[in-house]
């Protein structure tokens, strides 16, 4: 994928049917993948199949076509596993999104693991996503919750980071890997080192990262690593927490019910192995259809391609905007991925936003479910372009119009 | 340019851009009987609004601090300005034809008809009925009107629907 091959590009973009969409009359120009990715044929297309040729509940049915219907949900734990460099398939928990993973970790890991006197160690760059599980956990069961602050650039503070765990009482590091807001990509390697040397294990929130980076959870050396399919240009309500099977055996369920049993009576029940042991219920059969196409989607054009169109795309994007009169960039990161926030002097985030609409062009304003990290910056809320394989830089240039017009509209 | 960034003209006009760049009703009250929050949690707009009531139990003042785009700083210091004077039942009753102005527009018929008094009042808020033509921010422009409710009611904290 080149960018600078205009019909590579538009063969690409012809794989995303809603690109062709136009909203108020003008050519749709979607720069909020950040929130939700767009998805190629391929994913609506292997979901259709599903229901039409090979539809019914998994794990249940001795017949055929429960069979072929297992055998394609089995199969994208292997996509995942592939996706991930997970050692063992076994290792790979469907959950409903990132935040049930997160939430997963949360309950099996913090309560049935974790004791009363230890703590949490988050940064303040976190989706609430990965805040609040913490605090409910800090409040049912007494397990502390510390916050790492991020630099004027949006960086992590590796020195303050560090001195949060000295005391040793940190058992788990919950950290994004790359921020929704920011856009930077945390350390995660070093970040892992310096918590196993303290004694802490590490869930690494990649809801954001993975849709840009190759993510290798035994190079990263990481516990656990949550994301979600609706980024990685997959369907939503199918997310996935991969873990360490030791550690994984060790906890408790988080949801009870079917499938995650081995035997129940009245008196008890005992726990299926992983993954089932974490779940419980119909899983999103026709969703696991979606993710493993858009696995393979992704994986064909490779994450090689992915990060240097996007890497071009963003520093087109920050070059162009901050040539923009009141234009602030939020968050300077050295290494970062395709999300750009920004502030206009004398116009709110919301009035941007609308006014870009209007022209077209998707954006999000507001406090991107990151209302702590606003605060640290002292803002209340921040407009938002975040790119996907399918952005253009001629789509960038539409923006930059679009601002200085929004500039002009409240001078 | 096209018609469609010259729609918002309807919603930007320019009493809005001069109330939301220059409140006159900013800043807290020195003195007040009731006060109010009010929370966007959707978007984060937040107000915080004091209310002085004159001895007849009309309302004599309100002030406010908000953080928020231009339509709710405009809705507030418009709001701040038709309450003055009124009674806790004209403020009642403007909030629910305001309300039916933001969600369907200046000529659609409310579920409430105001008297001349009222509609005399409700004519000042009309800059504001373009907002109806952008449902996602009808809330701008109600948020300050769930806060002044609250404070009257004595609730305190409210967050618009
Ligand atoms: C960094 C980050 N973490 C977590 C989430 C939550 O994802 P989901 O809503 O799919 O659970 C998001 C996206 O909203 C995110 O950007």
């Amino acid at each position: 994928m080149n960018a600078h091959d205009a019909s590579a590009m538009a063969r690409l973009r012809a794989d995303f049917p809603i690109l062709t969409q136009r909203v108020y009359g003008r050519d749709l120009v979607y720069l909020d993948s950040a929130a939700s990715a767009q998805k190629p044929r391929s994913v609506i297309e292997a979901m259709r199949a599903t229901m039409e040729t090979q539809y019914a509940n998994v794990h249940r049915g001795l017949h055929w076509m429960s069979e072929r219907a297992t055998d394609a949900y089995e199969a994208t734990r292997d996509d995942v596993a592939r996706l991930l460099n997970a050692p063992d398939r076994a290792e790979i928990v469907f959950t409903r999104n990132s935040t049930e993973a997160i939430n997963l970790v949360a309950h099996s890991y913090g309560r049935g693991v974790l004791r009363p006197g230890q703590a949490v160690l988050i940064s303040e760059m976190e989706h609430h996503s990965n805040i609040v599980p913490w605090q409910m956990l800090r409040d049912a069961h007494g397990v502390g919750l510390r916050v790492a602050p991020v630099t004027d650039a949006g960086e992590l503070d590796l020195a303050a980071f560090e001195a949060l765990l000295a005391d040793g009482r940190v058992g788990l590091v919950a950290i994004t890997h790359m921020s929704n807001v920011l856009g930077t990509v945390t350390p995660a390697e070093r970040l892992v080192r310096i918590a196993h040397a303290h004694g802490a294990k590490v869930l690494l929130d990649g809801s954001q990262a993975i849709v840009h980076r190759r993510v290798d959870v035994q190079a990263l050396d990481v516990d656990f690593y949550a994301f979600t399919g609706h980024k990685l240009y997959g369907p939503t309500g199918i997310g996935v927490l991969w873990g360490r099977r030791a550690l994984l055996d060790t906890m408790p369920p988080f949801l009870g019910g079917g499938d995650m049993i081995s035997s129940v009576t009245f008196e008890r029940s005992s726990w299926a192995q992983v993954p089932h042991k974490f779940e419980a219920g119909t899983p999103a059969i026709i969703e696991a259809a979606g993710l493993s196409a858009a696995i393979r989607y992704v994986e064909a054009i490779g994450y090689d391609a992915i990060g240097a169109h996007e890497a071009r795309l963003t520093d087109h994007a920050l070059a162009r905007l901050a040539a923009i009169e009141g234009v602030d960039i939020v968050g300077h990161a050295q290494d970062r991925g395709g999300v750009v926030s920004f502030t206009l002097a004398n116009a709110h985030a919301h009035d941007v936003a609308t006014l870009l609409d209007r022209q077209g062009i998707a954006v999000r304003a507001g406090h991107h479910c990151a209302e702590p990290l606003m605060r640290r910056f002292g803002l209340d809320s921040t407009a938002r372009a975040s790119f996907g394989l399918y952005t253009t830089e001629a789509e960038i240039d539409a923006l930059a119009a679009g601002l200085e017009r929004v500039r002009e509209f409240f001078a | 340019m096209s018609e469609s960034f010259e729609t918002l003209r309807d919603l930007y006009q320019d009493v809005i851009l001069d109330h939301g760049r220059h409140p006159r009703h900013a800043g807290r009250l020195a003195a007040f009987d009731a006060a109010a929050k009010g929370d966007n949690p959707m978007c984060g707009d937040r107000i915080q609004l004091w209310l002085k009531y004159a001895p007849d139990g009309r309302v004599e003042n309100t002030g406010f601090e908000a953080r928020g785009c231009a339509i709710s700083v405009a809705s507030a210091d418009l709001m701040a300005e038709v309450v003055a004077g009124a009674s806790v039942e004209e403020v009642r009753a403007l909030f629910s034809a305001f309300r039916d102005m933001a969600k369907h527009g200046a000529d659609a018929r409310g579920t409430s008809e105001p008297n001349a008094a009222l509609a005399e009042r409700l004519e000042r808020l009309r800059p504001l009925a373009g907002v109806h033509e952008f449902p996602s921010r009808v809330k701008c422009a109600t948020l300050p009107w769930h806060a002044l409710i609250a404070a009257i009611e004595g609730t305190q904290e409210t967050s618009s629907e």
